[in-house]
C-alpha cells in the first residue's frame, strides 16, 4: 500500500459540493409526481433526467481534483450527540461509481418516463428512482462508517419499493419482501461487521481505517469482521448461495431492473468489497473466501442463465455471473485482477443497462417477452438493433467493444493467479456461456424471420432508444480507445483499490498472448454453444429444477417456519379464549413471586399471630368471609352485594391506615359500581353455571394458589429495600413547592398532573364510548 | 403486615382470577373489581402500614414531620381507583350491549358470532 499517514493529503471539497451531489436527487423526488403529472410523462422523465446529468457533468469537472490527491473530503455536523458525522470522500473508487449512477441514472430516468407512459405511474416511479439514486450516491460517497451504512440501507428500502411497485400482483410484492429482507439481514450483519472494524480500528473513518490495517489484522476481530461484511456484501451483490432475489427482483419494471439490477444497487458489495480491500485484504482468509465465493457465483449464475428463455431472466442470472466475476478478481486481488475488476465493471455496467433497456424496449412494442418467440425485428426496430448489438458483441467480448478489453484483463490477472488452472477452466466455461446470453438476448430477437408478436412491432420512441444507443456506443468508443477507459475510470480505481495506479493503460492489443489465446477459445466454445444451444437447454432445464432445491427453498422453508413459530406463539399467549391468556399470566406472576421467595429476595417475616389488634382480625376475617360469600353467590345480584361489603371493609382499612383520601375516594366510587352493576344485572336475570364440575374444581385450585402465592407476597414485602427518596422529596416540598397540606391531593394536581389528566381522559373515554353503546343504534 | 390482611390480598386475588376464569361475561366484569382491591391493598402494604398520622403537613410545619404515611401508594392507589372505576363502567356497558345483541353473556357463544 502506498498510503502512509506522511502522505495524509486532505482536500477540502469547494463549498458544499459533495452533499450537495448526494442530497440533490432526494430534493427532487418528491417533485417527481407533480412534474409528470403537469408536464405529461415522457417530459416529465426528460426534464427529471437533467438532474442526474448535471450531478454527472458535476463530477465529471471536479474529478481531476478527486484523483489528484486521496480524494475530496467533507465532515458535516449530522448526531453529534453521538459523535456520528456526515463524513463525505471523492476519491477514484467513489468517482468510478458515482460517474456510472449519474450517467446511466440520467439515461434511466429518461427512458422510464417514456416507458411508463402513464403520467400517475411514472411520477410514482421516478419518486422512488430518484431517491433511490441518491442513497446509492451516499452509499458510495461514504466515508463515515455509519453514513455508509444508513445510506447502505435506504437502497435496501428504495428498491424494495422499485421492485414492488407493480404492488397489485402477488409475485411483485413477495419478490420486493424477499430482496428486503435478505438485503436487510445482509445489512444487519453489516452494522455489526463496521462497528467492529471501528472498534478495532479506532476510527469511525474508512478513509482513517486503511492507515490502521495492521491494528485490525493484530485485533484479534480480524476474523469476525471479514464474515460479517462479506454476508452484507453477498447478500447485497447476490452471491451463491443468496442470489435467488435477483432474478426473481425482475418483478420490477423494466427501467429499474436496468438501473438497480445491472449497473448500481447489486454492485453496492462489489463496492464495498473494494472499498475494503486495503483494510481487509489481500490476506489468505480473505483471498481463499472471497474468490472462492465468487467463482462459484460467475459459474452458477452463467450456467443458470443460459437455460432462460425469457428476456429479462436471462440478463439478470448473467447479471450474477458477472458480479461473482468482479468479486472473484477483488478476491484475488493483485494489481491486474483489481484492473480487470475495473475495467470489467464499467464495461459491465454499460453492456448490462442497454441490453435491459432494451429488453424493456422489445416488450414495450411487441409485447412478447420471450426470446423463442421473438425474431426477425431488425428491420422493425433497426436503431433498437443496432444498439443491442452493439451491448451483446461487447458481452460476449468480440473486439474492438470493451467488453473484449475488459476480458483480456481479466484473462490475464487469472493466469498467474493461485489455483490459476482451475479458474481459467471455469471462467473460459463461464464466458462462453454468458456469450450465449448475449446471443439470445441481444442478437436473435432481431435476426431471422419475422415472427408473429402480440402487438405490430415498431421502432421505439427517442426517449426508449437514446439509452441503449448511447450506452452502445460508448462501449464500442471505449474499446476503440482503451486509453480514455483507462484515464477516466480504471486508473483512480486502480489506485483506491489497490494503492498505485497502473504503470501503463489499458490497450486494445496485447500481441500473441496466453490472454488472446483464451479469448479465441472461449469464442468458438461459445459459438459451439449458440449452435447446440436447443440441446444445451433441454439439459439445462433439468438443472434448474434442480436448482429449485437449493437456498430458495431454504430461504422459503426459513420463512414460512417463522410464521409458523408466531401464530403458534400468538395462539398460545393470546389465543381466541381470554382465559387461557388470563391463566398464563397468573401463573407466570406466581411463579415470578414463587422464583423470588426460593432465591431470597423475598424473605418472610416470623408470623406473629397474636399482637395484631382485634380491629384488623375483623376487618381481615371479613374480607375472607367476603370474598368466601361472592364464590358461594347463588344469584349476581347476591355477588354484587358481596362487592358492595367488600368495597366498604377496604374503605375501613384504608381509613383505619391514615389514608383518609382514598376512604373517601373508594366509598364514593364503591358505590356507583354498586349502582351501575344493579342497573345492567336488571336485564340479565340468568346467573348460571356453565362450567362443569372438571373445570371449576381446575379454575379453583389454580386461584387457590394463586390467592397463596400472592399472600406470602403480601407477607414478604416488608423485606424489600425500598428507595424512599422520592416519598422524602414529596414530604419536604409540599408545602414549599406545592403550596399544600395534604400531600396525596399535592401530588395528584401538581407533582403527577399530567397522570391525572390522563385518568381524566380515560374517564372521558369511558363515559363517551358508554353512552354511544347505549343511546347511538345503526339505522334499520 | 398483619397476617390476617395478608391471607385476605391473597383471598381478594384468588376470588378474581377464579371469576374471571368462568364463562359468564358478568362474572369476568365482578373477578376484575375484586382483583383491582386486591391489587389496591397490596400497594398499600407495600408502602407500610401506619396508624394515625396521616401524610398531611401540620399547621404551623412546612414539611411532614415523620412518623406519617407514604403519600406515594395512595396517590398510586387513587388513580387506580378512578380508572379501575372507569373500565368497570364500560365493561358493564359492554355486558349489556353483547346481551342485548347476541342474546347471551356466555363467552363461548360470542366466539362465532359475526354480526
Amino acid at each position: 500500500m502506498s498510503f502512509s499517514k506522511a502522505g495524509h493529503e486532505v482536500r477540502r471539497g469547494p463549498l458544499l459540493i459533495l452533499l450537495i451531489v448526494v442530497l440533490a436527487g432526494f430534493v427532487a423526488a418528491p417533485l417527481a409526481p407533480w412534474l409528470c403529472r403537469s408536464l405529461g410523462a415522457t417530459r416529465g422523465g426528460a426534464l427529471l433526467a437533467l438532474v442526474p446529468l448535471t450531478l454527472c457533468a458535476t463530477l465529471a469537472a471536479i474529478g481531476p481534483e478527486a484523483l489528484a490527491g486521496r480524494g475530496i473530503f467533507e465532515a458535516h455536523p449530522w448526531v453529534s450527540g453521538l459523535g456520528v458525522g456526515l463524513d463525505l470522500r471523492l476519491d477514484g473508487l467513489a468517482l468510478v461509481f458515482a460517474l456510472l449512477i449519474t450517467g446511466i441514472g440520467s439515461l434511466v430516468v429518461l427512458y422510464a418516463g417514456a416507458y411508463l407512459g402513464d403520467p400517475g405511474q411514472a411520477g410514482r416511479f421516478l419518486l422512488f428512482l430518484l431517491a433511490f439514486m441518491a442513497s446509492m450516491l451516499g452509499v458510495v460517497l461514504a466515508d463515515g462508517v455509519i453514513t455508509l451504512f444508513v445510506f447502505w440501507e435506504l437502497t435496501s428500502v428504495t428498491s424494495w419499493l422499485l421492485i414492488g411497485f407493480d404492488h397489485e400482483k402477488a409475485e411483485s410484492r413477495r419478490a420486493a419482501l424477499q430482496a428486503l429482507l435478505v438485503t436487510a439481514l445482509g445489512g444487519v450483519a453489516l452494522l455489526a461487521g463496521l462497528l467492529l472494524l471501528g472498534a478495532a480500528g479506532g476510527s469511525m473513518r474508512l478513509s482513517e481505517l486503511e492507515g490502521a490495517r495492521s491494528a485490525i489484522l493484530s485485533s484479534g476481530l480480524y476474523e469476525a469482521i471479514l464474515v460479517l461484511v462479506l454476508l452484507g456484501a453477498a447478500t447485497k451483490s447476490a452471491q451463491f448461495p443468496f442470489h435467488f432475489w435477483l432474478p426473481n427482483a425482475m418483478a420490477a419494471p423494466t427501467p429499474a431492473s436496468a438501473y438497480l439490477h445491472s449497473s448500481t444497487m447489486v454492485k453496492a458489495g462489489v463496492y464495498l468489497l473494494a472499498r475494503l480491500s486495503p483494510t481487509l485484504g489481500a490476506t489468505e482468509l480473505f483471498t481463499l473466501t472471497v474468490t472462492s465465493l465468487g467463482a462459484a457465483t460467475f459459474v452458477l449464475g452463467a450456467v443458470l442463465a443460459a437455460p432462460q428463455t425469457k428476456l429479462k431472466r436471462l440478463l439478470a442470472y448473467s447479471t450474477v455471473s458477472s458480479l461473482g466475476l468482479l468479486v472473484m478478481l477483488l478476491g484475488v486481488g493483485t494489481q491486474a485482477a483489481v484492473v480487470a475488476a475495473g475495467a470489467y465493471l464499467v464495461a459491465h455496467a454499460l453492456f448490462k443497462a442497454a441490453l435491459f433497456l432494451v429488453a424493456g424496449a422489445v416488450d414495450h412494442e411487441t409485447g412478447e417477452r420471450d426470446v423463442e418467440k421473438l425474431g426477425g425485428l431488425r428491420s422493425a426496430m433497426p436503431i433498437t438493433a443496432a444498439a443491442a448489438g452493439l451491448a451483446a458483441l461487447s458481452m460476449a467480448g468480440i473486439p474492438p467493444l470493451l467488453g473484449f478489453v475488459a476480458k483480456e484483463v481479466v484473462y490475464e490477472a487469472a493466469l498467474p493467479a493461485p489455483g490459476g488452472v482451475l479458474v481459467i477452466g471455469l471462467s473460459v466455461v463461464a464466458n462462453a456461456l454468458l456469450l450465449l446470453v448475449a446471443f439470445e438476448s441481444g442478437v436473435r430477437p432481431f435476426v431471422g424471420a419475422l415472427r408473429e408478436t402480440p402487438r405490430k412491432p415498431h421502432e421505439a420512441p427517442a426517449a426508449l432508444s437514446v439509452g441503449p444507443v448511447l450506452l452502445g456506443a460508448a462501449g464500442l468508443a471505449l474499446g476503440m480507445a482503451p486509453a480514455l477507459a483507462s484515464s477516466l475510470f480504471v486508473d483512480g480505481f486502480v489506485a483506491s483499490v489497490h494503492g498505485e495506479a497502473p504503470g501503463k493503460p489499458l490497450s486494445f492489443w496485447h500481441g500473441f498472448t496466453p490472454a488472446l489465446g483464451l479469448s479465441a477459445l472461449t469464442v468458438v466454445i461459445g459459438l459451439a454453444a449458440v449452435a447446440l444451444r436447443a440441446t444445451l437447454r433441454r439439459a439445462g432445464r433439468n438443472l434448474a429444477a434442480a436448482a429449485r432445491f437449493g437456498p430458495e427453498r431454504a430461504w422459503d422453508a426459513l420463512w414460512s417456519a417463522l410464521l409458523s413459530i408466531a401464530r403458534a406463539q400468538t395462539d398460545l399467549l393470546q389465543g381466541r379464549r381470554l382465559r387461557h391468556g388470563l391463566a398464563l399470566t397468573a401463573l407466570a406472576s406466581g411463579a415470578f413471586v414463587v422464583s423470588g421467595l426460593l432465591a431470597g429476595g423475598l424473605r418472610l417475616p416470623p408470623i406473629d399471630v397474636v399482637s395484631a389488634p382485634l380491629a384488623e382480625w375483623a376487618l381481615g376475617g371479613l374480607l375472607v368471609l367476603g370474598c368466601v360469600a361472592a364464590l358461594l353467590a347463588r344469584t349476581a345480584l347476591a355477588a354484587v352485594a358481596v362487592l358492595g361489603i367488600i368495597g366498604t371493609l377496604v374503605t375501613l382499612v384504608f381509613a383505619r391506615f391514615s389514608a383518609p383520601d382514598l376512604a373517601v375516594t373508594q366509598f364514593v366510587i364503591e358505590t356507583l359500581t354498586v349502582i351501575l352493576f344493579v342497573l345492567v344485572l336488571f336485564h340479565l336475570p340468568n346467573y348460571a353455571r356453565l362450567s362443569r364440575p372438571s373445570t371449576r374444581l381446575r379454575d379453583g385450585l389454580l386461584a387457590t394458589s394463586f390467592g397463596v402465592v400472592m399472600t406470602l407476597l403480601a407477607l414478604s414485602v416488608g423485606s424489600l429495600r425500598r428507595d424512599d427518596s422520592i416519598t422524602r422529596f414529596l414530604a419536604a416540598e409540599s408545602v414549599p413547592g406545592g403550596h399544600g397540606r395534604n400531600v396525596v391531593n399535592v401530588i395528584l394536581v401538581d407533582f403527577r398532573a399530567l397522570d391525572t389528566l390522563g385518568e381524566i381522559t380515560v374517564l372521558g373515554v369511558a363515559a363517551v364510548g358508554a353512552f354511544a353503546l347505549l343511546k347511538l343504534r345503526p339505522r334499520g | 403486615m398483619a397476617p390476617i390482611l395478608a391471607i385476605a390480598i391473597g383471598a381478594l386475588f384468588g376470588t378474581g382470577l377464579y371469576l374471571m376464569l368462568r364463562r359468564s361475561l358478568v362474572k369476568l366484569v365482578l373477578g376484575l373489581s375484586f382483583l383491582a382491591h386486591g391489587a389496591n391493598l397490596l400497594i398499600f402494604g407495600v408502602g407500610g402500614l401506619v396508624e394515625g398520622h396521616p401524610p398531611i403537613v401540620a399547621e404551623g410545619e412546612t414539611v411532614l414531620v415523620p412518623p406519617y404515611a407514604d403519600p406515594l401508594p395512595q396517590a398510586l392507589i387513587l388513580t387506580a381507583i378512578v380508572i379501575s372505576f372507569a373500565v368497570t363502567a364500560f365493561a358493564l356497558v359492554l355486558v349489556y350491549r353483547a346481551r342485548e345483541s347476541l342474546g347471551s353473556d356466555d363467552l363461548d357463544d360470542l366466539g362465532g358470532t359475526r354480526t
